[in-house]
């Protein structure tokens, strides 16, 4: 395997809308998810595995009773700590399940019944009684208990940054915008469940694991388990074919994953089926912390900042820390003189909180773009205005230049679209009809990013077609359709001579399928590994012959800062009776680099567009501390947007090429979509009506007064 | 309990053993291999496993199988069986989908709500209960919100189910 | 083991009898709701009597002892139910609660009575691992300090304070509709109002039907005198959502003013709340903003909220003022 430095590449099929080259396979459902692939490992049924979790937040279990659970027509066997297999390490708490009988969250799995059919499973599971020594629990996010400092937080930044005297600038500015905002707890959702079909065999005389797993990186779920299950990597295959939605909870193996493969191990290479329940899903597959944001900007009577100060307060769970780097995006975004970040944690008995879509950067965001508006607001300035007076030459994080800054570029061409000129400059000028009429707008960004590690492999096939492989996951953003093209466009073909292989751990090794950095990852190792194939193997390859290699970093990228920018305007109607909020109008902007394949793209960005607007509006984890969990685990009662939700919801995006980031030109867009955009539906909201509401979801309770 | 039961299902007819809480959707992702109805919160709250059921939109998570011994099922493979159907050339053009999982489900509701259009059935946005139904953007929207899509692809959904309406 | 058996009744006083003998016996009919319980285990009868495919699904007029009235079989699906000419003319109160509710495929399957007879959606009756009196009677409520968004308003007790989930049921209020019941003593009728209870310390029932009662019929009156009516509710969502508040009003005018007026509420309590204190204040009066909102005052004298429930007394003032103003107007043209 080689490291190859790459060459931009022309652009043919890049560019174009080719049609995903799996659409028929979904529209007609033929399309195999996780535990849907039947006939693995010989003739015999998957059996099916149901979680039984635990009913208090902190304790011990002082029993396992299975006796009537087994009792049960087709249940066939009960795993607890006492009887599943040992695990080799325990380091990620999360994952080392049923090894003790320590309790650390309700929600946690203390005990797996398999039986020959799902409905059987989950009678089973129900009849499973568990007795607990309860310890007492904390698992309430409160100003006065978030005080943990951690050493990092995601993915790995600072905790704080200090730069200047934020306390005199803020002393000695004109105008100072004091206030805390809060996000509440969210939850991903995809729509097809966390789900794990797993076998054991033994080839070679070596123990064999393999899996298809609904996951956003089926390497990552090789690293996680096969040194857990005291196995080499090459002992655990991993496949992901079809992934319904991950949004950042399949990013990394969950409980359920490592549930599978114990009761599996039990079966005498019998195949275990599970899909998570949706109820199950708020305690077990990750969801974004509830955030509190202490924000303080300092400015001159013209608007420019002198002073930024984001504190911000989060939780993270006491089995596995994670920290969301909520301050982060406020550390590059304006330029001022004087700013201060922080993170501060309550650790909880709660579970484990992880990735959901820009992590950090959402929440963040919504609070910084809030405060903005109030700033335009206390100075009397458009808010887009503002945003001019405080763009920065160089990062200023990092003090480099940014490679390609076009926020300004974005709000000005959105603001034309959008009609922003004819907007009132004051809240609440407009009533039409039973509806007050107002309009937002705000920043987003989303950071750049490259991951090492990827390694792609181009094979010469009979008739002038390629194989081109890289073990990436196609969650829905059109991965599979995009790398084709990538593929067809480096190797100087058609996308019709491309048969790309991804989706299986066997493959040449692909990092995650997260934040925005899965094309520009696996599409540089592509573009790699197809320049030295035509090195090394010319025009006219003999069928067979085959190249690896991953993609060398350019030279000049460490000169540089990567940052995606867009913006967003909504606008917003909020009746006057009820306080129902309707968002009639979402457009962003957005500088991403080249775009690959306009119509995933927007699908794409849209997508991100409408997750901001179901978390502005609807998304609200609601967790009871007395019991320790999320009581609106359905969704039913967590309400994600509904078509009658989402009304001209539209992204558009600058006609541009990043090449010193990938040889493709392009950055990434799969999070940009959702930063900011709860922002501007909040500051429209306030434009309607002139009420401030300074926490997220924007029901109609907060605006029965307008 | 045991028993069997009858079903046709795209098409094909089928004897099959349930047990009495079987649902109809775990009757044939799990008993018949159609795993073309997904199962997404198997509460109702999705819409993701709905089919035509005797040639109506239905959930099938929450539908007993026992219940409906001798129905007619049609899910999104049979509707495409030999070629894509109607709405679902347009879910393609429109790009209404990302990861596909709730696509099916979207399919054969809009195939049922087309149907209840045509038959006059009103929604909650229909100003005028009196008057025929004219399906623009809001009544569709309306019509097709028990099928959520947490890839936000809503808008390539309607585009897709506006050209389908046209015919 | 948990058998659970299935049996498919001729008629419906067979199915009657089926559950009286049986005591872990429910009836099962659209199942929407019923199913969703089997498997949170809300619900875990032992014999499931399907009274679906009995023939209690037509739509007709019947002149009875008090006039004529249409007169809606048990098992009409709520979309069909919706669609009827008759209803959407003459009671568009109730297509516009049915219409409000749930999703086009569930409106498919769930029937007449077992809207009217679905559970609350609190989340503690729904959730098997906390104590729930409507659920597990002497175990507590876990809504009373928990999560109240939903929560009752009026006529909660200490004991229960869940909210009726049905948007038909408010929209059945004001058409002072008659629930026909078949029971083991034979048919009888119950005005709609009697139907529902209060939680009081029972709060595991619901209605006022016995087990094994079961609901053949529901039967409007077929006024001759045009009412206007209509539903509006307010949720979280724009739709496939319950309801936050909603209101059902039924109003007859004469020269500007009230000669018939009826006011329900739905998402306030434990039954759908009829206005009746409101509707005497409204009685005769022209209908201005000034005066629904005294009326609508009177009748919330008795409200008992917390910090999660207070917005609902404004919200469903203003959603009373917006829909009987709306009502006026039309019923003024």
């Amino acid at each position: 395997m080689t490291e190859q430095q790459t060459r931009t590449i022309s652009p043919r099929s890049i560019g174009t809308s080719l049609d995903r080259v799996d659409g028929r396979e979904k529209v007609t459902g033929t399309a195999s998810y996780a535990v849907e692939h039947a006939d693995v490992n010989g003739t015999a049924a998957p059996l099916s595995l149901w979680l039984v979790t635990s009913t208090v937040a902190k304790g011990r279990i002082t029993g396992v009773d299975a006796s009537k659970a087994l009792a049960h027509h087709g249940v066939s066997a009960m795993l607890d700590h006492t009887s599943a297999p040992r695990l080799a390490q325990t380091d990620n708490a999360e994952l080392a399940i049923l090894q003790d009988d320590r309790v650390g969250f309700r929600g946690q799995v203390v005990a797996l019944v398999l039986a020959e059919t799902s409905e059987a499973a989950r009678e089973g599971a129900a009849l499973v009684e568990v007795t607990y020594e309860q310890e007492p629990h904390e698992a309430e996010l409160r100003e006065d208990n978030a005080t943990y400092r951690p050493d990092k937080v995601n993915p790995d930044v600072e905790t704080d940054t200090d730069e200047g005297d934020v306390d005199a600038a803020l002393a000695a500015a004109d105008v100072v915008v004091d206030q805390t905002y809060r996000t509440p707890y969210e939850h991903n959702n995809p729509l097809e469940p966390h789900a794990t079909l797993a076998w054991w065999e033994e080839r070679e005389g070596r123990e064999v694991l393999s899996m298809f797993d609904s996951t956003q990186g089926v390497h990552g779920v090789v690293q996680a388990l096969a040194p857990m299950l005291g196995l080499e990597n090459d002992q655990v295959r991993v496949r992901a074919p079809y992934v319904g939605g991950g949004f950042g909870s399949k990013g990394e193996a969950h409980a359920h994953v490592m549930a599978v493969a114990l009761a599996a191990r039990t079966t005498a290479g019998r195949p275990v089926r599970l899909a998570v329940t949706r109820q199950q899903m708020f305690s077990l597959t990750g969801y974004r912390t509830a955030t509190i944001s202490h924000v303080r900007l300092g400015a001159g009577r013209d608007g420019r900042l002198t002073a930024i100060e984001h504190a911000v307060q989060e939780q993270t769970s006491v089995v596995r820390e994670f920290a969301e780097q909520t301050a982060s995006p406020t550390r590059m975004l304006y330029a001022a003189p004087n700013r201060r970040t922080s993170h501060r944690l309550a650790q909880l008995d709660v579970a484990v909180p992880s990735w959901m879509r820009a992590p950090g950067e959402m929440p963040g965001m919504y609070a910084h773009e809030v405060a903005m508006d109030e700033l335009a607001v206390a100075c009397g300035l458009d808010p887009i205005v503002l945003r001019e007076r405080n763009e920065p030459d160089l990062d200023p994080e990092t003090g480099k230049p940014f490679n390609d800054r076009r926020l300004l570029d974005c709000l000005h061409r959105g603001a034309d679209r959008f009609g922003w000129s004819t907007r009132p400059a004051g809240p609440r000028a407009r009533l039409e009809g039973d509806w007050w009429v107002g309009t937002g707008v705000a920043s987003a960004t989303y950071p750049a990013m490259r991951q090492p590690g990827n390694q792609a492999r181009v094979t010469a096939l009979d008739g002038g077609r390629y194989e081109v492989a890289i073990g990436s996951v196609d969650i829905g953003t059109g991965a599979r359709t995009v790398l084709t093209q990538i593929a067809a466009d480096a190797l100087e073909v058609e996308p019709s001579d491309i048969d790309l292989a991804i989706a299986d751990s066997l493959l040449p090794s692909a990092t995650v399928a997260g934040g925005s950095s899965g094309t520009s990852s696996w599409g540089s190792a592509i573009v790699a590994a197809a320049q030295l194939f035509r090195e090394d193997h010319g025009a006219h390859p003999d069928p067979g012959v085959h190249t690896t290699a991953s993609a060398a970093d350019d030279p000049a990228a460490e000169d540089y800062a990567f940052h995606s920018f867009g913006a967003v305007f909504a606008e917003a109607r909020v009746n006057r009776w009820t306080g129902e909020v309707r968002v009639p109008r979402l457009h962003g902007v957005y500088s991403v680099g080249r775009v690959i394949n306009p119509r995933t793209a927007r699908s794409q960005l849209v997508g991100g567009l409408v997750m901001g607007l179901s978390a502005g509006l609807f998304e609200e984890s609601h967790r009871d501390p007395r019991f320790g969990h999320v009581v609106t685990q359905d969704l039913a009662t967590y309400h994600v947007a509904s078509h009658a939700d989402v009304l001209d919801v539209d992204a558009e995006w600058l006609e541009e090429s990043d090449e010193v980031f990938t040889p493709m030109g392009s950055r990434g867009i799969g999070e940009i979509g959702i930063v900011g955009t709860a922002a501007a539906v909040a500051n429209a909201t306030f434009h309607a009506t002139g009420v401030r509401v300074r926490s997220l979801p924007l029901t109609p309770d907060h605006f029965l007064d307008a | 309990m045991d028993r069997e039961i009858s079903l046709v299902v795209d098409g094909a007819s089928h004897a099959v053993t349930v047990d009495s809480r079987t649902t109809l959707l775990d009757t044939l992702r799990e008993r018949l291999g159609n795993t073309s109805p997904k199962k997404g919160c198997d509460h109702g709250q999705c819409g993701s496993c709905t089919v035509l059921l005797d040639g109506r939109r239905h959930l099938t998570c929450l539908a007993l199988a026992i219940a409906y011994d001798g129905s007619e099922v049609v899910t999104a493979a049979g509707l495409g069986a030999d070629e894509p159907h109607l709405v679902q050339r347009a879910f393609l053009e429109h790009d209404g989908y990302q990861c596909g999982y709730c696509t099916p489900g979207q399919v054969c509701s809009a195939v049922g709500m087309l149907a209840e259009a045509k038959q006059g059935h009103p929604s909650h946005v229909t100003e005028d209960l009196d008057a025929a139904v004219e399906l623009d953007d809001a009544e569709l929207r309306e019509r097709m919100s028990g099928n959520l899509c947490r890839c936000g692809a809503y808008p390539g959904i309607l585009a897709a189910v506006r050209r389908a309406a046209r015919g | 083991m948990r058998a659970l058996d299935h049996r498919r009744p001729a008629t419906a006083q067979e199915a009657v009898d089926l559950v009286a003998r049986h005591p872990g016996a429910t009836f099962l009919a659209g199942g929407s709701n019923l199913v969703d319980h089997l498997k949170l285990g809300v619900a875990s009868p032992d014999v499931l009597v399907d009274v679906r495919r009995l023939p209690l699904d037509g739509i007709e007029r019947v002149e009875g002892e008090d006039g004529a009235v249409l007169r809606i079989g048990a098992n009409v699906r709520n979309s069909d139910l919706a669609a009827h000419p008759v209803v959407r003319s003459r009671f568009p109160v109730v297509a516009r609660a049915l219409l409000a509710g749930a999703s086009g495929q569930i409106r498919n399957q769930a029937t007449t009575a077992g809207n009217l007879l679905q559970r609350t959606r609190c989340v503690y009756f729904q959730d098997v691992t906390t104590p729930c009196n409507k659920r597990e009677p002497g175990t507590g409520c876990s809504a009373l300090e928990g999560y109240g968004r939903y929560n009752a308003i009026l006529g909660a007790s200490p004991d229960c304070v869940a909210t009726h989930p049905s948007d038909l049921a408010v929209g059945l209020a004001v058409l002072d509709a008659t629930v026909v019941v078949l029971g083991l003593e034979g048919e009888r009728r119950i005005p709609f109002d009697e139907l529902h209870r209060l939680p009081g310390d029972r709060p595991g029932a619901d209605t006022t039907l016995a087990r094994s009662d079961l609901v053949t019929a529901v039967e409007l009156p077929l006024d001759p005198d045009v009412h206007r009516s209509t539903y509006t509710k307010v949720r979280d969502r724009a739709s496939y959502a319950f309801a936050l508040v909603s209101v059902a009003a039924s109003v007859r005018m004469e020269e500007g003013r009230t000669t018939d007026v009826r006011l329900a509420w739905g998402g306030v309590a434990h039954k759908p709340w009829r206005a009746r204190r409101a509707e005497a204040a409204l009685a005769g009066q022209q209908i201005t903003e000034d005066a629904v909102r005294a009326a609508v005052d009177l009748e919330l004298e008795t409200t008992t909220t917390n910090r999660d429930t207070a917005y609902k007394v404004a919200m469903l003032r203003n959603t009373t003022v917006m829909t009987l103003l709306d009502l006026a107007e039309e019923a003024s043209r």
